[in-house]
């Protein structure tokens, strides 16, 4: 990695076209040599879930059945014309065809080039979730605000 | 994301082995050599295969 060649992405939103751009962004920045960091905040930490599908996640029975209304990875809806979460299914089907990195893929791949995923604390509180329900390449260290300013002091922070 | 995959391939090979890349003309076809030789890769040559496609060799 090279000195000041630094970016850093809020991934806020849970949406799969917002997702699909903030990963591509993520890992393409990385494979040039950029040092990358996202730090998932609310809806976007929908993406790095382990629990792929709509599952009771979280403490607390108002915090599970959020979890479950939020889903993982597989729930997440395109931000427009997204009727009835048919269109993320469509749209991989169409960047398969096309042979365009899929969501998982993408994500799978930022990993590999070592792009670093930070969770929010403050999310993860009132979801009443934890590290360990996140996928392994989520760094253990959780992130408040003043961390996170502190991790992309330097760089390009960009909020997704 | 050509050039991510490129890259997840090299550093699976070991040093001096040849990465052979199909890629389309466009932008991978620009990016590909201009990134790998910044990062210290050699480009061996790139080869018009047929049909818009083009093979890049890259050595590690």
């Amino acid at each position: 990695m090279e000195p000041g060649k630094k970016l850093s992405i809020i991934c806020f939103s849970g949406d799969f076209d917002k997702l699909v751009a903030a990963f591509t962004l993520a890992s393409g920045s990385a494979a040039v040599n950029y040092e990358v960091n996202i730090f998932f905040t609310f809806w976007g930490l929908n993406a790095i879930k382990k629990k792929k599908g709509r599952v009771f996640t979280g403490k607390g029975f108002l915090a599970r059945f959020f979890g479950f209304l939020m889903g993982g990875i597989n729930n997440v809806p395109l931000s427009r014309l997204n009727f009835c979460n048919i269109s993320p299914k469509l749209m991989n089907y169409m960047m398969r065809k096309r042979n365009v990195a899929t969501l998982k893929e993408l994500i799978d791949a930022s990993i590999a080039v070592g792009v670093k995923f930070y969770t929010c604390e403050m999310s993860m509180q009132i979801l009443g979730l934890t590290i360990n329900d996140f996928i392994t390449g989520v760094n253990k260290e959780v992130l408040g605000v003043a961390k996170f300013m502190e991790i992309s002091e330097g760089g390009d922070r960009i909020f997704i | 994301m050509t050039f991510v995959k490129t890259k997840i391939q090299l550093a699976k090979i070991a040093k001096d082995d040849i990465l052979e890349v199909l890629v389309t003309e466009g932008e991978p076809l620009e990016n590909i050599p201009k990134s790998a030789t910044e990062q210290g890769f050699e480009i061996l040559g790139i080869e018009d295969l047929h049909d818009n496609i083009y093979k890049i060799r890259i050595k590690k």
